[in-house]
């Protein structure tokens, strides 16, 4: 690090600027290592936890007619069990290693929005804490991750676990829709200059396709969540039978989120995969097209094929013959991924070192996984498979050779960049064979006792069935994979000789996420320009360049955290991007909004009250001060001459591509309400069962206004682009009179014909639909409040308009689900 | 095999067929077949399995050899993905695929047995099945928590449940289906061997989930019939010393039993419950001291079950009880 005294006044400059705090400040910070590390260490310990509650699930399952635990305790352990790894684990933990490597890797100093990504971390950790804890007051839900009504709708069947199941995660999936934000839009926009989109690293484009996945399937999870939670406060009957709800509209919601999960666990693994192959095979990938059709193949057909897990559910015939090949289908982008990884150690030399020992271990088990997924996606199979160990095995077979031995790989591959030291070789084939072979003695045999009749999630079973020694030989199994993870845990943890330095880029890998040092916080000492895929491979001199500060964004000398935003297909830079600092306000939100949840869950109603206004000042707070800082210039030059403008706003902001994306989320939220409208509509021949609906004349009303709303909305954007500012501040104030005057109206329809949600659920609907219609214009409102008091505070011009032109991104989603809806509701009872 | 403790008049050949199966593999398998569907299905399994074994090795030793060898050429790699990764995954997909839609419609074949045959009832509950028989010729009997069913005749089933999912599944005969609530499913079996077979609850229930389970009993067809007959009248013990105490202590609120004012419709039909192979939902062997523990204290043996415990009782009014209930056969 010697240098010219300027490149070392430099450096002292960024250092300052990209420093952490010390002491108790340290969690106050927002840096995209060390909320990746945060992440990945949370996800990891919960993983941890998971895996006890697992061996204590086996423990009880060695022997036949055991009673080391209770059922109860049992039921609570396997859903926890799932709970945790699904939703804790195995899709934080990518959310980790992206926020963790993304930076680096993409040439960026940070992801667009540091803020952001530290408030997901402190929302899954509260989330996640809240939904363990609940077992050590033997208050954990014992529905099944699955959570099928009516067992969970049921009060007395389900108690206080359900709603922490369904609370806290649908705080956690808060957290996971804002990582999805932050990493579509840190691909899309913050690569380094030159980094066009076919030169991607292909861990960004597996990311981009599982961040937009995670954007369409979570949604469906959080509307079913809205009606779960509405039927166990305040009974209404969205699925119960008895007064025209269906069970299964659950079953759908959950699986249209539940089976795109499993590829937005996977992909990531596969991902980590397509980074260490080409290292240890000293080449580039072979066929990048290939695997980038395949990932988003998969992606695309994995929202087809969520009836494979209702295949016992009684549908007709064709469904189970469509689904049974769109299920059959997706083995053939999986089958090209694993092709690829093939065909590249073919291609080159394959040093055989522990992370590829993990990863090429994780493929020979995965691939039995995939075989046995093959095998059950066939409608007649899975009849006999379906609930039964042979299930369980298949599921583990796909998770832990897919992701859990990768995620391992990666763990060996990466620790370099977090430590700048290796972990142990030795203990790393140790823990290998170790997990390798408790992992084919634990599951394997579950393949048989499942055809054997062994059903899922039982807490014990009786000896006459000759399940017993299949089990004892599983159980045993499970230990030993258990012993190969403390050593894996033992190697991470143990002491490490300190050798001077630690070199960088330890395995000659050929992508950027090397160059970053790990004492440093800068992320890159200065941002390079991109010609190739393999960077440090093909472009000899640029690590000097970028060590030596000859990139772009070489010195900070406003003391301001600086990026660069490039554009999305050819990545030319457009804008520096100042994002957000340390900051406490991410963990004031944090907290503030899991009261709201934990509140909720116990019926607290003031305290929920008071905590979700709590949340909404310290949102705003944090909005107020850290967002649309109007810069002290109008450019910058960020080296080699080029200028670049300090602020954007409109769709060349990454503002508004968040607000977009988020937008996206949440119409997919109500696209599942509308199909649940439409749903019940098609099981029933009439589905409002002679109720009085809402009329025509309201909702149309409603719609109307709604309409005027949003076209005063865009008068105002209009008006503050020709600086007319108080007209403008006139039409803000217009719009958000018009939506409290639509609200009233929306509300008027069902409240004026008596619709009484808890006696059927043709009202609950069209109760919720109005309902989420309003709550959109209060936020909306809340918005119109927030720009007129910018415009006050004279933040708000015609060039600084990023507040006002979000708000009017957002109008046009209110806009489009209000018509919608009044008009569903208002004509579509008379249609029928 | 406990449960065949004493199998019933009429089925000895298959309860000692039942003993022998059960010695190698349970009689709960799915590779076991003792139905139409399950053979064609255990045919399938065995085809995919040998299939996907070769194609696992296959995968392996390409693996193995490509972390050894010494480099190939691109154009060779390249042609490895097109050919291993899509085609060849295509093929064995688009076949496996065609067999199963040509086998799909003849396993179920909904609507061609039910207008003559026997259609069975069975209404899943915490933790136990209802089971009634609508025979063609218009018997109706009530049962609980086992069925049996004539060999060679292709029996429909009309699944449904009370309270939460439950799956009924009696794997040596064919595939699960679910009982929803609101829904009625149906189920198509035919059996191929007189036997005892068990079935699970395969959805998930609550708490008891695991001790749910069924016995079905497939008889030769004339035995059945004989079998039908006799379940349509009272038990010939039902007038015996426990009846008076089971009226007394109010068992009929929840029991029904024929031939008594018992018409409890909240728990199982107890009409022939000696005949019964099992006692609550196929959990225990159906003996004089499990019927006594159970009345004793129904949640130890099951916990959540509905039943409340009658451990108050004077000990031998439950034990007078427990021996007329195993005698009403």
């Amino acid at each position: 690090m010697s240098g010219t005294p300027e490149r070392q006044a430099q450096e002292e400059r960024l250092r300052a600027v990209w420093q952490n705090p010390t002491g108790w400040r340290y969690w106050t910070s927002v840096n995209n290592t060390q909320v990746g590390l945060w992440y990945g260490g949370a996800a990891f310990a919960f993983m941890l936890f998971a895996g006890v509650l697992a061996l204590i699930m086996r423990a009880q399952l060695a022997f036949p007619d055991n009673d080391l635990i209770s059922a109860d305790l049992y039921n609570q352990a396997f859903t926890l069990h799932g709970t945790v790894m699904m939703f804790l684990f195995a899709v934080p933990i990518f959310e980790a290693i992206a926020i963790f490597l993304l930076p680096p890797m993409l040439g960026a100093r940070e992801l667009p929005f540091p803020r952001l990504g530290a408030f997901g971390f402190w929302s899954f950790l509260l989330g996640g804490v809240f939904v363990c804890g609940s077992i050590f007051f033997n208050a954990a839900p014992s529905s099944g991750w699955f959570m099928y009504p009516p067992l969970a709708t049921d009060e007395e069947l389900s108690g206080i676990g359900a709603d922490i199941w369904l609370l806290g995660l649908s705080f956690i999936e808060v957290a996971s829709i804002a990582a999805a934000v932050e990493i579509i839009v840190g691909i899309m926009k913050c690569r380094a200059p030159g980094m066009r989109i076919n030169l991607m690293p292909l861990f960004a484009w597996y990311l981009l396709i599982v961040a937009g996945m995670i954007l369409f399937a979570f949604p469906p999870l959080i509307a079913g969540d809205l009606l779960f939670e509405l039927q166990r406060m305040f009974d209404w009957p969205f699925f119960d039978a008895a007064r025209g709800g269906d069970p299964l509209l659950w079953q759908h919601l959950f699986w249209i989120f539940g089976h795109p999960e499993v590829y937005i666990i996977f992909l990531p693994a596969i991902a980590l995969m397509a980074m260490i192959v080409p290292t240890f095979a000293q080449r580039p990938i072979v066929g990048y097209s290939w695997i980038v059709l395949a990932a988003v193949g998969t992606g695309f057909l994995s929202f087809g094929l969520w009836v494979h897990h209702m295949f016992t559910t009684g549908l007709p015939q064709i469904s189970l013959a469509f689904f049974s090949a769109a299920s059959e289908a997706v083995a053939i982008p999986t089958g090209v991924q694993i092709f690829v990884f093939i065909a590249t150690m073919l291609a080159g030399r394959v040093i055989f070192s522990t992370p590829m020992l993990f990863g090429t271990g994780g493929i020979a088990i995965f691939v039995i996984g995939g075989l046995t997924g093959v095998m059950v996606a066939l409608a007649p199979f899975d009849w006999q498979a379906h609930d039964s160990y042979f299930v369980v095995a298949h599921l583990h077979y796909v998770l832990i050779g897919g992701m859990l031995f990768p995620v391992i790989a990666g763990l060996y591959y990466y620790y370099p960049l977090i430590d700048a030291q290796h972990l142990s070789d030795r203990l790393g084939r140790i823990a290998f064979w170790l997990m390798f072979v408790g992992f084919n003695v634990a599951f394997f045999p579950m393949h048989l006792a499942g055809l054997r009749g062994m059903p899922r999630r039982v807490f014990t079973y009786p000896s006459e069935t000759g399940w017993d020694w299949l089990n004892l030989i599983s159980s045993i199994g499970a230990y030993i994979f258990a012993a190969g993870l403390l050593v894996v845990i033992f190697d991470v943890l143990r002491p490490k000789h300190r050798h001077t330095g630690g070199e960088l880029n330890p395995w000659n890998a050929g992508t950027l996420e090397w160059i970053s040092e790990p004492k440093e916080n800068w992320g890159v000492r200065s941002i390079p320009r991109i010609t190739s895929r393999y960077p440090l491979w093909e472009q000899p001199t640029l690590l000097r360049d970028v060590a030596e500060g000859r990139g772009y964004l070489a010195d900070a000398p406003e003391g301001q955290r600086e990026g660069l935003v490039t554009s999305v297909l050819d990545a030319e830079p457009v804008q520096v991007l100042r994002v957000g600092g340390t900051s406490g306000v991410t963990i004031v939100s944090a907290v503030t909004l899991g009261a709201v949840f934990v509140a909720l869950t116990f019926k607290w109603w003031l305290v929920t009250a008071v905590a979700a206004i709590a949340s909404l000042c310290a949102v705003l707070y944090w909005l107020w001060t850290g967002t649309n800082v109007i810069p002290e210039a109008e450019e910058k030059d960020v080296g080699h001459g080029l200028m670049l403008p300090l602020h954007a706003s409109g769709s060349a902001s990454v503002g508004w591509w968040a607000m977009f994306i988020t937008m996206v989320g949440d119409a997919t939220a109500f696209a599942s309400l509308i199909f649940g409208y439409f749903f019940y509509w098609t099981i029933h021949a009439d589905f409002t069962a002679g109720q009085a609906g809402p009329g025509m004349a309201w909702p149309l009303i409603a719609a109307a206004l709604f309409g005027g709303a949003w076209a005063a909305t865009l008068i105002a954007r209009t008006l503050n682009a020709g600086e007319r500012k108080a007209p403008m501040r006139a039409c803000l104030g217009v719009s958000a009179l018009l939506a409290l005057a639509a609200s009233a109206a929306a509300l008027a329809g069902p409240w004026q014909h008596g619709m009484d949600p808890a006696s059927h659920v043709y009202p609950a609907i069209v109760w919720l639909l109005v309902l989420w219609v309003v709550a959109h214009a209060a936020v909306g409102v809340v918005m119109h409040l927030y720009c007129l008091a910018r415009s006050f505070a004279g933040r708000l011009s015609a060039l600084y308009d990023m507040d006002l032109r979000n708000s009017a991104l957002y109008w046009h989603f209110v806009l489009i689900q209000a018509v919608l809806t009044f008009l569903v509701i208002g004509l579509f009872p008379e249609a029928g | 095999m406990a449960v065949a403790a004493r199998p019933p008049p009429g089925i000895q050949p298959a309860g000692l067929a039942c003993l022998t199966l059960a010695g190698c593999s349970g009689n709960q398998s799915a590779l076991d077949a003792a139905g139409q569907e399950a053979a064609s299905i255990a045919q399938l399994f065995w085809v995919m399995t040998t299939g996907g074994a070769i194609v696992w090795l296959l995968v392996v030793a390409l693996l193995l050899y490509a972390a050894r060898s010494r480099s190939h050429s691109e154009a060779a790699a390249s042609r490895l993905i097109l050919w291993g990764g899509a085609v060849l995954p295509s093929a064995v997909v688009v076949g496996l695929l065609a067999y199963a839609l040509w086998l799909m419609p003849a396993l179920r074949p909904f609507g061609a047995a039910a207008a003559s045959g026997l259609r069975i009832e069975v209404t899943g509950s915490q933790y136990w099945w209802r089971v009634v028989y609508r025979s063609p010729d218009g018997v109706t009997v009530t049962s609980a928590n086992e069925i049996r069913l004539p060999v060679g005749q292709r029996v429909e089933l009309s699944l449904a449940s009370n309270d939460v999912i439950h799956s009924f599944w009696i794997p040596s005969l064919g595939g699960k289906m679910d009982m929803i609530p609101g829904r009625t499913n149906r189920l198509s079996l035919q059996a191929t061997k007189p036997g005892t077979y068990r079935g699970p609850c395969a959805e998930y229930c609550g708490t008891s989930h695991a001790l749910m389970a069924l016995q079905a009993v497939a008889l030769p067809p004339e035995a059945f019939d004989r079998w039908l007959a006799a379940q349509a009248k009272p038990s010939p013990a039902v007038a015996a010393s426990g009846a008076e105490l089971f009226r007394r202590h109010g068992c009929g609120a929840c029991h029904a039993i024929a031939g008594t004012e018992a018409k409890g419709v909240l728990g199982p039909d107890l009409s022939h419950f000696g005949s019964r192979l099992t006692l609550a939902a196929g959990i225990l062997p159906n003996t004089t001291d499990n019927i006594e523990r159970f009345i004793a204290d129904p949640d130890r043996i099951k916990p959540g079950v509905k039943m409340p415990a009658f451990g108050m009782l004077p000990r031998e009014d439950i034990r007078v009880l427990a021996s007329w209930l195993r005698r009403l056969e």
